[in-house]
């Protein structure tokens, strides 16, 4: 029975072939760029159907509204294609913008801008030292990641009791404050983040890693090194995040980011980045980013009443669509 | 010489890892036992237990569905949010009858664990991500559902069940023992508990072997789905009040802790029931000593990441696979 339905579940599937088919290269591009055809998809329908979408205010308030948090899904990218995942973004995040602006308050902008960076690093570099050296579970290394972040940022905080504000007129004020701040910061660490993955040898060496570690090492990548370092990029880009959103509010607010790296995983995971490691890419991360930054835009302004669960619901929704979708794409391409 | 010497410690050291991991969590209880006791004689005192028992059976319940999920390689996160539907189902149905308004609460929990279990077992998909998907959207179905505010549930059954007690012990503990009981004899007494550590350790032989590995995986997600929405109509009971928005938030986190505390690897193939129970008394003792004692919110939950790494160091593969 189960034998039969195991050498049967894909009759279809072509022998294993060196030259990737036309459907192969079809349906890979259906899964690699699949939101983005959402995407356009959704803005046309929403543009049309809805007079107040296209408008310039609102698509600038989408595009500052999601900006830092989408910082979170670009070092999730390189996490989750290398093999792992890193739950403790949401926490880093909020313990960023505490230290910036507790650096802010008691140092001024080196020590705004230090503290965060540091900070992360060092909880990047912890966590990737368990998964890479230790061999223990990206899951439980990060989840145990979170709840020290969280930990750590409420004794700063007198357990969330004090809030540090940033002081008026500090140059740290400048840096991501306004629309076009938050912007283009983004946009250049995407462009950067998109350039490392795709170009540069260590982006090679995260696609080796996450697709076949035995094999990555056979071929002498330095297999642990470059699962170490996705873990401190991943953690520094949650702090730089948390440091600019704090930038951007004044202050160091306790109780932000809670959720925000499961957000992260679906936007990546609906973007077309296998959780299985070694497939994906930044830009569908970024079309994964905007289709749900649109998808409760519009949420908001029909049944605005439900805002925040409806908004959850729909992504749930979606993501268990997407993941189906890409299951169904990836198995149809090769036995995995 | 040196050598010798060097073998001796590793093989020592080996042995004395492989006893942190099958019994380090029960010396972790009795030496936390021993310290909060010395530190502060009324931690043993019968009104002190019935608090820790009253916090720890929802949190069991869901740990022990949770051990049987990880051991079949899988994980469930979709755990806290099915409490969340069970919170939001009560206030509904309650009007008909408590005990429909529990039974449609088991429903959608089994509903919740088919939904993940299919999507595991026949599709194929990342058990985190299939139920991450429901850990997201269920909660904000049930927030809708219930209106978007606390409720408060004033059933004499339910609150009957959350609160009272027979012969001086909590029925919560009375029911907890019970399923404890049966989950073990599953595991340890029926071809079910073979087939699910079989199918945790390797899928794909199973499957070749002619398990029923998707019935296994199938099962085992109903069954998750299930006891949380049992701890779900406890949690209810108990603080007479149904609030599907805070109800059963992060109780995954806490699941996952106790059951990897308690010496289940997450790499499946091994379940330890009684571990789990033993994990989740010790996490629960554990948060209830420091508060006791004035430690704040903030050092316990950093103690308490130190101890999961520990723990998940002490329980990791050492086989090299």
């Amino acid at each position: 029975m189960t034998i039969t339905s195991l050498t049967t579940a894909n009759p279809e599937t072509p022998p294993p072939v060196f030259l990737p088919s036309r459907r192969d290269r079809i349906l890979g591009r259906i899964q690699n760029q699949g939101a983005f055809a959402v995407l356009i998809l959704v803005v046309v329908i929403a543009s049309i159907g809805s007079p107040g979408f296209a408008s310039g205010a609102n698509i600038l308030s989408i595009l500052v509204g999601n900006a830092y948090p989408a910082l979170l899904a670009l070092g999730m990218t390189f996490v989750i294609i290398s093999g792992g995942i890193d739950l403790s973004v949401g926490s880093v995040f909020a313990l960023g913008g505490v230290l910036a602006s507790y650096g802010a308050s008691h140092g001024g902008i080196l020590l705004a801008l230090a503290l965060p960076i540091v900070v992360a690093a060092l909880i990047g570099l912890a966590q990737g030292l368990m998964v890479a050296r230790a061999g223990m579970a990206p899951f439980i290394v990060t989840l145990a990641g979170m709840l020290f972040a969280r930990g750590l940022l409420q004794a700063i905080s007198h357990e969330g009791q004090t809030t540090y504000e940033v002081p008026a007129g500090s140059a740290f004020l400048k840096l991501g404050q306004g629309n076009w701040a938050p912007i283009v910061t983004v946009a250049v660490l995407f462009v950067l983040g998109g350039l490392v993955l795709a170009r540069s040898r260590f982006g090679h060496n995260v696609y080796a890693v996450g697709g076949n570690e035995n094999a990555a090492t056979l071929m002498g990548v330095a297999v642990r090194r470059t699962k170490v370092w996705v873990y401190v990029l991943s953690a520094v880009l949650a702090g730089v995040a948390g440091l600019l959103n704090a930038s951007s509010l004044g202050s160091g607010v306790t109780a932000i980011g809670v959720g925000y790296e499961l957000t992260a995983i679906a936007v990546t995971v609906i973007g077309g980045t296998l959780l299985s490691g070694g497939a994906g890419s930044v830009l569908g991360t970024v079309a994964g980013v905007l289709l749900l930054a649109v998808i409760q835009n519009l949420i908001g302004q029909y049944i605005s009443q439900y805002g925040s669960s409806a908004s959850a619901a729909v992504n749930g929704a979606f993501l268990a669509v997407v993941v189906l979708l890409q299951t169904y794409l990836s198995r149809a391409r090769r036995i995995t | 010489m040196t050598s010798e010497v060097v073998a001796a410690s590793g093989v020592d050291r080996a042995r004395l890892l492989a006893w942190l991991r099958d019994y380090g969590v029960y010396a972790a209880i009795v030496l936390l036992v021993v310290v909060a006791t010395s530190l502060h004689p009324a931690f043993l005192s019968v009104g002190n237990l019935r608090v820790q028992a009253f916090q720890l059976v929802p949190t069991l319940f869901v740990s022990l569905g949770m051990a049987l999920v990880i051991a079949t390689e899988g994980v469930d996160l979709s755990v806290g949010a099915v409490i969340a539907l069970a919170a939001s189902l009560i206030p509904l149905y309650l009007g008909y009858n408590a005990w429909i308004a529990i039974a449609l609460c088991v429903v959608g929990g089994a509903i919740a664990g088919t939904v993940s279990g299919l999507m595991v077992a026949v599709a194929k998909v990342q058990p985190i991500v299939a139920t991450l998907a429901l850990m997201i959207g269920l909660r904000g179905v049930a927030v809708i559902f219930n209106g978007n505010q606390a409720k408060p549930v004033n059933d004499p059954v339910l609150g009957a069940i959350g609160l009272n007690s027979v012969g001086g012990v909590p029925i919560v503990v009375i029911a907890a023992v019970v399923v404890v009981l049966i989950v073990l004899f599953v595991v340890r007494r029926t071809t079910f508990g073979r087939q699910l550590v079989a199918v945790g350790d390797n899928r794909a032989a199973s499957a070749l072997a002619g398990l029923p590995v998707r019935r296994v995986l199938l099962t085992v997600y109903i069954v998750s789905g299930v006891l949380a929405a049992l701890a779900g109509v406890l949690l209810v009971g108990h603080g007479a009040e149904a609030d599907p928005a805070t109800q059963g938030l992060n109780i995954e986190l806490a699941a996952i802790t106790a059951v990897v505390v308690g010496g289940t690897p997450l790499t499946g193939g091994r379940i330890r029931v009684l571990g789990t129970v033993a994990g989740a008394l010790f996490m629960q003792l554990l948060s209830a000593t420091l508060i006791q004692h004035d430690v704040p919110n903030s050092y316990a939950q950093m103690a308490e990441a130190v101890i999961i790494c520990l723990a998940v160091y002490a329980a990791r593969d050492r086989s090299g696979r």
